[in-house]
């Protein structure tokens, strides 16, 4: 059991941002506390730890605050330099995370125009949707992770977004599994992971979710 | 200040350190806050690289082969591999030629995640809004983005207060990745401040910054990257008549 020392991860249950920081600490084996934030009544110590953009995830470790999803991956992977490591050693394979890292959080933003808007301007993110996933596709290739034989950095940053699928398939009525089969297969593989299967909700229950916030800010 | 050179392609030797590397090439844009930031760097690693420019509006086969995802400006190809992504290109330079002068991140976790955060601040932010001074259809709309540019640059004046610990750069003695990464925005703010009327860098708001960007516009590796504010404004004019289509009438 983390110590009151110990790292504690302010967090979202369905927050995709979050999964991601969940699955690196429990990849690198580190022991850490939950605290789950309300997002719609926002607590005191997240305002004070994210006074920038008051989102989560937030770490917070020695006393001091780490935020931003992908930022807080590095920072883990390199205070806790241990065996398991995210990122490669070489610079140009670290530059190559980086970069697929950060695309993959385009994902989520499109996604969201996805089941926010409708006719044309949905189409178009649609259309954005699936082009990006078919980049991942070529990018994967026949690796059994875009880490090559080991799970890493991009697998973490895009593994959360996976569980979307459905919520955008449905809401966006088009098929990405079936035009993205490498990708599901990918998915596929790292849910038999402990550190994704523990992280990650079932595609259902992040539906339910988003027809709760479309209620909530009234869309229709 | 100026490259006011309209080459194609401009072979870069830097005097003092020629060191055995595989071929570096930069295909850039003379105007984009991006490519500078890199050019900045790889002047202050005193790194040789063919500079290859590009039109954005007009893509080249080479930019396309070279960045397939984006199709964007900077990339740096090295060797027979390409890295793009403005922030992604600064750290792989300091990482790849950590030997050669300080680091410019920092070299504690925390401290470079702060770096981190604060650059991508820049970009998601302040850039954001600045640009958007530009693109302002109403003097509501630029009202409302002189006022985000204002707030992002008191958030910037705290983090520089942090992060130089009372020294001349976010860097410390030298200058570092939030340094390059802000630095690379000056001229494009103060076009801003010319085309709109509006005082950006405001001395009575942000006296750190100003004094932080005077310092910094001293330094070689601005002066040799930097475009005037002249040569910006006519071309921010040209995209506000024919792309932005945004009136000009001052």
């Amino acid at each position: 059991m983390a110590t009151s020392n110990g790292p504690v991860l302010l967090d979202f249950w369905v927050s995709p941002f979050g999964q991601r920081v969940r699955i690196a600490m429990a990849e690198k084996g580190i022991e850490y506390e939950y605290k789950e934030e309300d997002l719609f009544n926002k607590s005191e110590l997240l305002l004070n730890s994210n006074p920038v953009h008051k989102k989560v995830p937030v770490l917070i470790h020695d006393g001091k605050t780490i935020c931003e999803s992908l930022i807080i991956m590095e920072y883990v992977d390199e205070v806790w330099s241990g065996k398991v490591k995210l990122l490669p050693s070489d610079s140009y394979q670290r530059a190559q995370a980086r970069f697929w890292a950060d695309f993959s959080s385009k994902v989520y933003e499109c996604g969201t125009r996805v089941w926010k808007l409708k006719g044309e301007k949905q189409e178009a993110a649609k259309k954005e949707m699936i082009e990006m996933l078919k980049l991942f596709e070529a990018e994967l290739g026949n690796k059994t992770y875009f880490g090559g034989d080991t799970f890493g950095f991009v697998d973490t940053a895009l593994i959360p977004f996976t569980s979307w699928f459905y919520t955008y398939e449905t809401f966006g009525n088009f098929s990405i599994k079936e035009v993205t089969p490498k990708i599901g297969a990918w998915a596929k593989r790292c849910m038999e992971r402990e550190s994704v299967a523990k992280a990650l909700y079932e595609p259902n229950k992040v539906y339910e979710f988003v027809c709760f916030l479309k209620k909530y800010y009234g869309i229709e | 200040m100026s490259i006011d050179r309209d080459q194609n392609s401009l072979q870069h030797t830097h005097p003092q350190v020629k060191m055995a590397q595989d071929e570096l090439k930069l295909l850039g844009a003379w105007a984009s806050s991006f490519v500078i930031r890199v050019r900045m760097m790889l002047e202050e690693k005193g790194l040789s690289y063919e500079y290859i420019e590009q039109d954005v509006f007009n893509k080249s086969e080479l930019l396309l082969k070279h960045n397939p995802v984006h199709k964007k400006v900077p990339v740096l190809i090295h060797g027979d591999h390409d890295i793009c992504e403005s922030l992604v290109i600064l750290q792989y330079i300091d990482e790849k030629w950590s030997g050669t002068g300080p680091p410019f991140l920092p070299i504690d976790p925390y401290d470079r995640a702060i770096a981190r955060f604060w650059a991508v601040y820049i970009d998601d932010k302040l850039l954001s809004s600045f640009i958007g001074i530009l693109k302002a259809a109403t003097e509501e709309a630029k009202a409302e983005k002189i006022a985000d540019t204002h707030a992002a640059l008191e958030q910037l004046e705290g983090s520089f207060k942090k992060c130089s610990a009372g020294k001349a750069f976010f860097g410390g003695d030298s200058i570092g990745y939030l340094d390059v990464t802000l630095g690379s925005l000056l001229g494009w703010i103060k076009t801003a401040e010319r085309i709109s009327g509006a005082k950006l860098l405001d001395e009575a708001k942000v006296p750190l910054l100003v004094d932080w960007a005077k310092r910094f516009l001293a330094l070689d590796c601005a002066k040799k990257t930097i475009p005037t504010v002249e040569r910006i404004e006519k071309y921010a004019r040209e995209l506000q008549a024919t792309r932005w289509k945004v009136s000009t009438a001052n």
